[in-house]
């Protein structure tokens, strides 16, 4: 993989339908250039995992995701036996040469690939994507980091397999959980920021073909004046899609003119019933006017 | 590398790179005094980066910069600034380490508290030895009795009342010291509960293939249970003047070293600071909290605490097994209504709501005022906390999380 320039960069995240911002371009110059993984922080629903995916398309890789969530473990992360099929052969290879069989049986065929060891077994680099690591437990983030730092992973039965190719390794977390400093300090850094009116406009028209700039625009700054209000749930950038989305289907041109279309599909945007409940229609009459 | 328009001979070239690195390695310190953790490999890929090119372009450095040495949102947002100073010789805005609601500058003319609680824990190392026995060295030749009796007035005299610095001293060792063990004794409750198990199918199979999968070694699967979480909010306010200090100690010693626990003190505001109070040595610790604004003879907004404490960290110091302490009079300022709907939010999150009062020990208090009365619906335990035998009585109630 050669290292791209930061033109190119930005040029094929926008390709990808990714609207970055200056700072990501430069942090995913950095992730080749220093071999570092790249920790996305930020508030559910900002756009962290579609990073790893526009990363992706950028180095047209293979994106590998791993999910993260308590108790998940290295057998589930990293590599299985098969047991049930193992057990067959035992079962069929009665009577054979005990250690013929035990070679046989604990054989590549046997080995069931997770995620991790997936990666890096891959011909050539992919995008690894360990979702919500502030989900999974501290021992497991141990696992990880050593990992990271080797790029091989010991099997007993088999002996140490050594990284074919090195991801692209990209962590997020939502902050649930501190991340210990090891892990931090291992990766690069990237605090994922509710997008600014223009950007998130951007996004708009890059995703949703049918809404136009005037549109796209007046949707980031509702969506904006929405996020200042005191909610539970503030929407992300997935949900302002939704919404434009919804006002291009029902043929909206201006929010200003249709504010009875605009207030009955905020529920794109408003998740739980306080929410729902606090935006009323005189809200967003208000918040309309502001905007507009 | 150009200058002008003229290349630069070597030697030029030579001294410049030089000066590039002695520069690099002055913002490096600037960023560890400003409290960023910054190693050795990351020295070294600041120094790569800056041969590679980037120097050139401060936007361009800045921001590849910020991604390689910055590893936390609250040092992310600080990065920018400091890069300006530091680089660009701008003005930068001093803030504190704590976050707040209202903003994080901290004032630094207000530390009455921690310097005066600081001062009284001086005492170094005292956690580790048992009150009694410090007393009877204390006590000398007078004997055990003398001792032993007056740890027992200590226990029972209220905090406003003690005078002596050496009392507030051992108190505040004592406060620290019980809840040590009341950290420990919970823990292992937790884990004595933990004992529920099951047969896992699938690693006896993978463990018995040497046998020929006949089951004889089985194996076992044990259930994972979140542990106990203790979230503290104390009010710091002047009303509480008297109590604070004891405990800020107690607090210390249940956090010290103990994962699953948060703090915060509020009083107008809201202030995080588990970070400061884990901090191994009480006297550092109560010294870091120098950052923590206390308001001289300020009202206190529980509600509106509360509501930042709702909004901003609930969601991240919450889980289902959570118990929230909050240690206040329940004098408050601002609205109670508002009092009783933080509440209801804060209910409907955890577990339990425990409400500390130290008004609860004095003769005649009963909980008229409009705050107290409008958070207690939600307050699961409203006990007295004025006194080291008050505290220890509340370990039954905290265990029975």
């Amino acid at each position: 993989m050669t290292p791209l320039s930061r033109s190119d960069i930005a040029s094929r995240l926008v390709a990808a339908g990714y609207i970055p911002d200056t700072d990501l371009t430069t942090a995913i110059q950095l992730m080749r250039m220093l071999d570092r993984p790249l920790l996305l922080e930020g508030e559910a629903g900002v756009g962290k995992t579609s990073v790893a995916t526009a990363l992706a398309e950028v180095h047209g890789a293979k994106l590998i995701r791993l999910q993260c969530y308590e108790g998940l473990d290295q057998a589930a992360a990293l590599y299985e036996w098969n047991y049930q099929r193992q057990l067959l052969a035992i079962e069929a290879g009665r009577g054979r040469d005990a250690d013929a069989l035990a070679d046989d049986v604990f054989s590549e065929k046997y080995l069931l690939e997770r995620p991790l060891l997936k990666a890096i077994r891959m011909p050539s680099p992919p995008v690894l994507l360990i979702d919500e690591i502030d989900r999974a437990d501290e021992e497991f983030e141990a696992f990880l980091l050593e990992l990271l730092s080797d790029y091989q992973v010991t099997i007993p039965e088999l002996g140490t397999i050594r990284a074919t190719s090195i991801p692209l390794v990209v962590l997020t977390s939502n902050g649930t959980r501190e991340l210990s400093d090891a892990l931090r300090r291992r990766c690069l850094y990237h605090y994922v920021d509710y997008p600014d009116v223009d950007r998130e406009a951007r996004i708009i028209l890059a995703r949703v073909n049918s809404a136009g700039a005037s549109l796209a625009l007046a949707i980031a700054r509702m969506v904006e004046a929405i996020r200042k209000e005191d909610l539970r749930k503030v929407p992300g950038v997935a949900e302002t899609l939704d919404w434009a989305v919804a006002l291009t289907g029902l043929g909206v041109e201006t929010l200003g003119d249709n504010p009875e279309i605009v207030h009955e599909t905020l529920m794109c945007l408003l998740k739980t019933r306080e929410d729902r409940s606090r935006i009323t229609a005189e809200v967003t009459t208000r918040l309309l006017g502001r905007v507009a | 590398m150009t200058c002008c328009g003229t290349p630069l001979t070597p030697d030029e070239s030579d001294h410049v790179n030089r000066l590039l690195a002695e520069r690099l390695a002055a913002f490096l310190a600037t960023l560890r005094d400003n409290a960023f953790a910054i190693g050795l490999k990351e020295a070294q890929d600041a120094a790569l980066l800056m041969a590679n090119g980037f120097s050139s372009a401060p936007a361009q450095l800045r921001s590849a910069l910020k991604h390689l040495l910055t590893s936390k949102r609250e040092e992310w947002q600080r990065f920018d600034g400091l890069f300006d100073a530091f680089w660009l010789g701008k003005r930068v805005k001093r803030r504190s380490l704590v976050s707040s609601s209202a903003g994080p500058e901290a004032n630094p003319a207000m530390k009455s508290l921690a310097d005066r609680a600081a001062s009284t824990s001086q005492a170094g190392g005292a956690d580790q030895v048992p009150a009694v026995s410090e007393t009877e060295a204390e006590g000398g030749a007078t004997g055990r009795m003398e001792g032993a009796s007056a740890i027992e007035t200590l226990d029972r005299t209220d905090f406003r009342k003690l005078s002596d610095p050496d009392d507030i001293a051992r108190a505040h060792a004592i406060a620290a010291r019980l809840a040590r063990v009341m950290r420990t004794r919970l823990t292992r409750r937790d884990e004595m509960r933990a004992k529920g198990r099951r047969l896992d199918l699938r690693g006896t199979i993978h463990a018995n293939i040497s046998h020929g999968g006949a089951p004889i070694d089985l194996v076992w699967r044990r259930r994972k249970t979140k542990p106990l979480r203790l979230v503290v909010l104390l009010d710091a306010s002047a009303s509480m003047q008297a109590y604070t200090g004891v405990f800020l100690r107690f607090i210390h010693g249940m956090l010290d070293e103990f994962r699953e626990a948060e703090a915060f003190l509020f009083d107008t505001r809201l202030a995080h600071v588990s970070s400061a109070m884990r901090e191994r040595d009480p006297a550092r610790a109560l010294d870091r909290l120098g950052l923590m604004a206390r308001g001289a003879g300020g009202g206190t907004r529980i509600a509106e605490s509360l509501g930042a404490f709702n909004r901003w960290h609930a969601s991240r110091v919450i889980h289902s097994r959570t118990c929230v302490m909050i240690v206040s009079d329940g004098y408050e300022t601002g609205d109670a209504a508002a009092l009783g709907q933080e509440m209801a939010a804060l209910a409907r999150r955890c577990r339990r709501i425990v409400w500390l009062n130290p008004m609860l020990g004095w003769d005649g208090y009963e909980p008229r005022a409009a705050g107290i009365r409008a958070a207690l619906p939600y307050v699961q335990l409203h006990a007295p906390a004025h006194t080291l035998a008050s505290l220890a009585d509340l370990e039954p109630y905290l265990a029975r999380l």
